[in-house]
């Protein structure tokens, strides 16, 4: 029985070995092939007559033949370890790493969405002569190989919403929080709560989530992996993969491809390599902490040493994590941070932390990703002007502190006293002389009672609805900058034109006068970003800062260098974003622009880096932070997990500003998908968009590919975004500057200079 | 009575409609390359996103639009004469012989042979819960209606009032709206064969069913 095993084993091997070096041809693999099937035919004629040592000769062929090949190993060979049904997953970790666990929020199909798996679980440990149970809240994606209602891992949003759930739970309790990441990528369905948003919401609360995080990266695909990855240590597994986008994906959008077509094998083997996904280069590039060894060809459920390996990095990272901030540590930890083998389990640092201690870690993990990606821009700012920007925003921080908080708090207690005092007065006089006024109007004649008469034209302009006559209501055609489209002769059909009936409009009209609305249906046509610079934002007027913040290609990507010269060229821009202060209606602003003609509006590294700086100036200057998103498809695939990474670091700045009291709004226009969407854009609690905008997670393209379901047409439209609860209104492109300042005046936090 | 043979031997004549493409408004109408004979076809995709096979431009105004086929079939006529010319609106462009398919003429001649009963309002419309249960129970064609009989409720604005049928003595043989869906006025609500012809009825659309080839 033991012997059938045993080959049942080896033959488990091979194919294995055959699945991750798809067609590749190997004279290992060959060898091994061959060996085996001469065992087997030998078996198979004489039965029991393989022997004791033949199968242990060809267990050690086998072990040679896997380190040998492990050397051998691509990047899309990886991708293929992680994907194989063979590889371990998180419910192979929790029987073999933890003590003792219990599955919550679901079991099996039973659950809100069996990809993400929640468990509470217990490390129990002999510290000197005690048993210590130490407990943890274990989060993270399920592939289930072979289990097709875990949906490969790939987690619907009420996953992730769960996900939140018991992190919240986490935090309540003050344990640890041990994330695995075993996902392809989220699952697009824009359902409530919304893919992109949920997303989003899960990274702002883990920017500020006070407990220690580690998370573990196995296979780690783009706003799926972050949902559940921004942590304060991160452990690679070393034949897992870190990316922004499936090899797959980024061969279909190199090519080009339309639906239905497949990028070839060597596109998708050229795109793994170059997007520098593998363990290695995120340890070079600083994304993850450590990466821990796995055998040859990758971990699958045998591989016990492995398991216990993964359980001594978990507890000496939770440990490293905890004595960082703690405050009495002692000697352990130098002990944490020497040590290499076993003896891990055999320092004993208690996981509660006390509130001091949680604040330091937020801080910590704040700082922590703040300082990535460096390498990833170009900064043409000089010495001197770098210095010069450090100075001055030291002197705006000590400044909106005198004025604002020293000086400022005094006085709005003062105020708030004298406005308690006066409305006590103001309803004291009311009451005292209410009466007496009374009585002088019944005494003197002529006085009330008779309305002075009102003039029909009055009476007419007052009652009156709307101007239906003067067209569309417009007030003031004269805009401050006209899109150049304007000066076409010629006319152009309304989308609406078979629901609505819309007539043709004349071009000079409809970009001229009309701000790119139709009159009839009020369809927004596409509007440059320069429109809403001129006419809402006044940049003529504004200071423009971080410009010298230039995108680069750090990956050394392919054909991106002149890809990316010729949109510097042809936008006259450095990057895809603009940050610059504007006075809005006489209220200064702190304004991030993502502008869709530079590649699409996609963020990197610069675009990440200028974010940020913009929202730290807000917060130095204690002003309101606009983000005006004229279209976004994503995170820059080129810059792989450099771009990636800009989700939870943007996120992070953002939330570190709301915090400080401040207000964040985002305004999205045309098209505006994907990573930002789904973290720095997603988390705002004041969204808005521009009519007949688009907003969504993933492209109606992408979806279909993914999920092999194709959506309505108008699935993304802002007014299903709207009904769906993921933005909070809709704005006409007229009534932009209005609306910003009516918003600028009811919404935010407690620290804005003009309130 | 009507005389369904007939009428099938009618639409049997000419199983086809001819569907004239016109000019939607004026302008310089440039034609594909359509020729007599070629096959054609209409809106696709789950949704109908895609539209039909590309017909002709029609340029106004340095405005280029396409005019696609409404429907599948196979061009019969294009009007090549106008080629480069301005036309007028309503002009035709092009014929478009349309097959009908099965459904389509299961309609067509439902719509001869039943008693259509159309929407009095736009409302939403339910059974009254005798016929309701007696539909869900024995199926369609269980149910005899007559005249004053009170069988649909209209229910609008939260108001419920009770409706009365009017017309031919007969058996509901086809509902048109569904659970909780506006109608329009004017729509059909019900259609309803007089209980002698219910067989004639059936036959037909039986052997339209194992005849017909032409599918979708």
């Amino acid at each position: 029985m033991d012997r059938e095993r045993r080959i049942q084993g080896l033959r488990d091997r091979l194919t294995y070995i055959q699945d991750i070096f798809a067609n590749r041809d190997d004279d290992s693999i060959r060898l091994l092939a061959a060996k085996f099937g001469e065992m087997m035919e030998r078996h198979r004629s004489v039965p029991g007559g393989t022997k004791r040592e033949e199968l242990a000769r060809i267990d050690d062929l086998f072990d040679f033949s896997e380190r040998k090949l492990d050397t051998t190993l691509t990047p899309m060979d990886r991708v293929r370890i992680v994907r194989h049904p063979q590889r371990i997953c998180l419910k192979d970790i929790l029987e073999n790493v933890y003590d003792n666990y219990t599955e919550i929020g679901g079991r099996g199909e039973y659950n809100i969405d069996p990809s993400m798996l929640i468990a509470r679980a217990v490390f129990s440990r002999r510290v000197g002569d005690k048993v210590i149970n130490q407990m943890v809240m274990v989060i993270g994606q399920e592939k289930g190989h072979g289990e097709a209602f875990r949906n490969g891992g790939s987690v619907k949003p009420w996953g992730n919403a769960k996900a939140l759930h018991y992190m919240k739970v986490a935090e309540t309790e003050n344990i640890p929080v041990h994330t695995f990441v075993f996902t392809p990528g989220a699952y697009p369905v824009e359902d409530w709560p919304g893919a992109a948003q949920q997303i989003a919401r899960n990274l702002y609360e883990l920017a500020g989530l006070r407990v220690p995080v580690v998370a573990v990266f196995s296979e780690g695909g783009s706003g799926g992996a972050e949902a559940i990855g921004l942590a304060d240590r991160r452990i690679m597994l070393s034949h897992g993969y870190y990316s922004v986008i499936s090899p797959e994906g980024a061969a279909a959008i190199e090519a080009g491809l339309r639906s239905g077509d497949r990028a070839t094998p060597e596109l998708i083997e050229k795109c793994a390599r170059q997007l520098r996904i593998t363990a290695e280069d995120n340890l070079r590039n600083g994304y993850v902490d450590r990466v821990l060894q796995e055998p040859p060809l990758g971990a699958r459920p045998y591989h016990y040493d492995f398991f216990r390996e993964l359980r001594r990095e978990l507890i000496q990272t939770t440990n490293e994590v905890v004595s960082s901030v703690k405050s009495m540590k002692l000697y352990r930890a130098m002990a944490v941070r020497t040590s290499k083998t076993d003896d891990a389990e055999s320092i004993y640092m208690r996981w509660t932390l006390s509130s001091s201690a949680l604040d330091r870690l937020v801080d910590q993990r704040q700082r922590k990703f703040r300082a990535m990606s460096r390498h990833a821009r170009l900064d043409g700012t000089g010495v001197v002007s770098r210095a010069v920007a450090a100075t001055k925003g030291t002197i705006w921080a000590a400044h909106s502190f005198l004025r604002y908080d020293l000086l400022g708090r005094q006085k709005r207690r003062l105020n708030a006293v004298f406005e308690d005092l006066g409305a006590e007065a103001h309803l004291v006089r009311h009451k005292v002389l209410m009466p007496l006024k009374k009585a002088m109007d019944r005494m003197l004649p002529g006085n009330g009672g008779v309305q002075p008469k009102v003039g029909e034209a009055v009476m007419d302009r007052l009652t009156r609805l709307s101007c239906p006559e003067d067209g569309a209501c417009l007030v003031g055609s004269e805009w401050a900058w006209t899109s150049p489209r304007s000066q076409e002769d010629r006319t152009i059909s309304c989308p609406n034109v078979r629901t609505h009936h819309c007539p043709d409009l004349w071009v000079p009209d409809l970009f001229g006068d009309f701000a790119g609305v139709c009159p009839s249906c009020g369809h927004h046509f596409p509007m440059e970003y320069r429109w809403y610079l001129q006419n809402v934002f006044d940049y003529s007027e504004s200071k423009e800062f971080n410009g010298q913040l230039e995108s680069m290609n750090p990956l050394g990507y392919e054909k991106f260098d002149t890809k990316l010269d010729k949109a510097k060229e042809r936008t006259g821009l450095k990057s895809a974003c603009i940050t610059f202060e504007t006075s809005i209606e006489e209220v200064d602003a702190v304004v991030a622009v993502l502008c869709a003609p530079f590649r699409g509006g996609s963020v990197g590294a610069a675009e990440g880096e200028k974010f940020i700086r913009a929202a730290e100036r807000a917060t130095r200057k204690r002003q309101p932070f606009i983000a005006y998103v004229h279209g976004t498809a994503g995170i820059r695939i080129q810059e792989g997990v450099n771009g990636v990474i800009q989700m939870p670091r943007c996120t992070i700045a953002v939330r570190r500003y709301i915090d400080a009291g401040g207000l964040y709004l985002v305004l999205y226009d045309t098209n505006s998908y994907a990573g930002p969407v789904a973290s720095f854009l997603g988390c705002s609690p004041y969204q808005f968009a521009v009519q007949s905008s688009n907003i969504g997670f993933a492209g109606p393209g992408v979806i279909s590919e993914t999920t092999g379901i194709s959506v309505p047409p108008n699935y993304h439209k802002a007014y299903h975004a709207l009904s769906r609860g993921h933005i909070h209104g809709i704005w006409d492109r007229r009534e932009v500057k209005k609306n910003l300042h009516q918003s600028l005046l009811t919404m935010g936090g407690r620290n804005l200079y003009y309130r | 009575m009507l005389n369904i043979k007939e009428l099938l031997d009618k639409v049997k004549a000419s199983p086809y409609r001819e569907i004239v493409v016109r000019a939607p408004h004026t302008g310089v109408v440039a034609f594909a390359a359509v020729k007599p004979g070629e096959k054609v076809h209409g809106p696709r995709g789950e949704f109908l996103e895609k539209p039909g096979t590309l017909l002709a431009h029609l340029t106004r105004e340095k405005n280029e639009k396409s005019i696609p086929a409404p429907e599948k079939g196979v061009i019969e006529v294009v009007h090549t004469q106008h080629e480069g010319r301005f036309v007028e609106a309503g002009e035709p462009l092009l014929t478009i012989k349309h097959y009908l398919t099965r459904k389509e003429v299961i309609e067509l001649i439902l719509q001869e042979a039943l008693y259509l009963f159309r929407a009095p309002e736009r409302a939403k419309y339910y059974f009254v819960p005798e016929v309701d249960q007696k539909l869900k129970v024995s199926g369609k064609r269980s149910v005899k209606v007559q005249d004053g009989m009170e069988f649909l409720i209209v229910s609008r604005m939260k108001r419920e009032t009770p409706l009365v049928y009017s017309g031919p003595e007969g058996i509901i043989y086809s509902v048109y709206f569904g659970r909780g869906d506006n109608v329009d006025e004017g729509e059909p609500l019900i259609g309803v064969c007089p209980e002698d012809q219910l067989t004639v009825i059936q036959d037909v659309v039986a052997r339209i069913q194992s005849e017909w080839e032409e599918e979708a």
